[in-house]
């Protein structure tokens, strides 16, 4: 029998990496990531989990602990947040390119300057060409489950890349809300031991991270492109063993009350489940508007969002980071570009809002529609708008 | 050889699977000067084969350690490390 409890997103996913019997645990403590690796750190001292928990003087040395860790063929998770996953960067491009794979939560956190530790997706969207799969969740029950997804499709023998599962720091990070654990024998059932290929062996002596030449680096860097892309059938089918097993179904971009809706809002991570509220609110009066989220972020499901917004008029996508000095809100971009040569399109208009910490309310998101509606039909010179800035700035031009 | 691989010859993580193979490159191309050894002065102590810091000299069935030219970086090391100056780097230019 599952057993519902109150968990907050922290604890929630340190309980899926005991769960999933992870091997090795490096991680640097930061706000708000901190009770994850605490929580994880009394496990393994408590002898509820058996795993080696190292600690690391920065999340540089986090990263690469894990390298050395997933390089031996063991499970191995991490988490980070803001600055942390900043500090990791260039690790981060080892870990997908030596196909090592690495589960690791990020709990969104604003960049510096000025500092702050609350939640937005700026440190995401810094690594969004690192070569990562990369989730996001709207609650602490998606951080669970996604957790347990990322290891099965990370692991795959047809993958091996390293797994981001994002959620907000603080929204969820902090909040206890009420979480379903499963059996054990079901994650056991829906996560086979890891069985990593390459694992190094004295006895079997080979090199991982070579150098490449010119002549080959070019090569390497496509196989590796089309690797990622084709990691999709495996995301998809870990999507459908998950809810064969657990009940509760995902899939790439998900819709909420979208059926015949001309207006289409886009959001990913936890403001959905806010924006939710607003677009309830708009059909109880009538109003044609829907919601999309997204929730694989890498490999981009350029599919699944032409599919999802192919009937609609307008579609409004919410970010919550500024690209600076580009085109609007990162997840904008991409969305526009993913439907920039369709013949029938909606048009598109990107908002920016909820960055620091900063709440939005369903309210907010109403201004969101409602402003974002009159935008597609009137045309702006705007590149992008912006909600609940003080100063009568509504949106950035070009 | 690398000329002719493809992408899809790449290997996951370009993670290679057998050991000491990277003298079937040839980097004997970049060298300036060679190390060549006098058979005569050498006392096979085998310090040259020890301190090459990349496996190009190898032992041979005579007892006597001698550089792979085809690998070989010509840095000099072997020439620097010999008890006994049995080996002479010389210009790639002079036979």
């Amino acid at each position: 029998m599952s057993r519902r409890v109150a968990l907050e997103a922290a604890h929630a996913v340190a309980e899926a990496a005991r769960m999933a019997d992870v091997d090795v645990i490096a991680a640097y403590p930061i706000t708000p990531q901190t009770h994850i690796p605490e929580r994880l750190a009394e496990m393994v001292a408590d002898g509820e989990l058996s795993a080696a928990y190292i600690p690391v003087e920065s999340e540089h040395s986090a990263m690469s602990a894990c390298l050395g860790a997933a390089a031996v063929g063991a499970r191995t998770y991490t988490a980070t947040a803001g600055q942390g996953l900043e500090l990791m960067h260039e690790v981060l491009y080892a870990a997908s390119s030596m196909r090592y794979p690495i589960v690791m939560a990020v709990c969104n956190r604003a960049l510096s300057a000025p500092l702050s530790i609350w939640g937005d997706h700026s440190d995401a969207m810094a690594t969004r060409d690192t070569s990562w799969i990369q989730i996001f969740c709207q609650n602490s029950q998606q951080a669970f489950d996604m957790t347990l997804w990322a290891f099965r499709v990370g692991e795959d023998p047809n993958v091996l890349f390293p797994v981001m599962v994002h959620f907000d720091g603080f929204h969820l990070t902090h909040v206890t809300e009420p979480v379903v654990l499963p059996e054990q024998e079901e994650v056991d059932r829906f996560l086979p031991k890891l069985d990593y290929p390459f694992a190094l062996d004295p006895h079997k002596p080979m090199t991982h991270g070579a150098f490449g030449i010119p002549d080959v680096y070019s090569e390497a860097k496509v196989a590796q492109e089309i690797a990622l892309r084709k990691s999709k059938s495996v995301i998809l089918q870990g999507f459908q063993e998950f809810g064969d097993i657990f009940g509760r179904h995902y899939y790439p971009v998900e819709p909420y009350k979208t059926e015949g809706a001309q207006t289409l809002l886009l959001t990913m991570g936890s403001f959905g489940e806010t924006a939710q509220i607003a677009v309830d609110t708009k059909q109880s009066k009538g109003e044609s508007v829907g919601l999309l989220n997204l929730r694989l972020w890498r490999p981009f499901p350029f599919q699944e969002l032409r599919e999802a917004v192919k009937n609609a008029q307008k579609l409004i996508v919410f970010d919550r980071c500024i690209s600076f000095g580009g085109p609007g809100g990162p997840v904008c971009s991409e969305v526009r570009s993913a439907l920039y040569n369709e013949r029938e399109r909606p048009t598109v208009v990107s908002f920016v809002g909820a960055l620091g910490g900063r709440e939005m309310s369903p309210q907010d998101f109403e201004y969101v529609i409602d402003r974002g509606r009159e935008i597609a039909e009137k045309g702006s010179e705007e590149l992008f708008e912006t909600v609940g800035i003080r100063g009568e700035v509504t949106g950035i031009r070009g | 050889m690398a000329d002719e691989l493809t992408w899809k010859d790449a290997k996951v993580g370009n993670i290679i699977t057998e050991a000491g193979n990277a003298s079937f490159r040839q980097t004997g191309d970049w060298r300036t000067e060679r190390p060549v050894l006098d058979k005569e002065t050498c006392i096979k102590c085998g310090l040259c084969w020890i301190h090459c810091p990349d496996a190009a000299i190898k032992p041979g069935e005579d007892g006597y350690y001698e550089a792979d030219l085809y690998y070989c970086k010509g840095c000099g090391i072997c020439a620097s490390i010999c008890p006994v100056g049995a080996i002479t780097m010389i210009e790639e230019e002079e036979k």
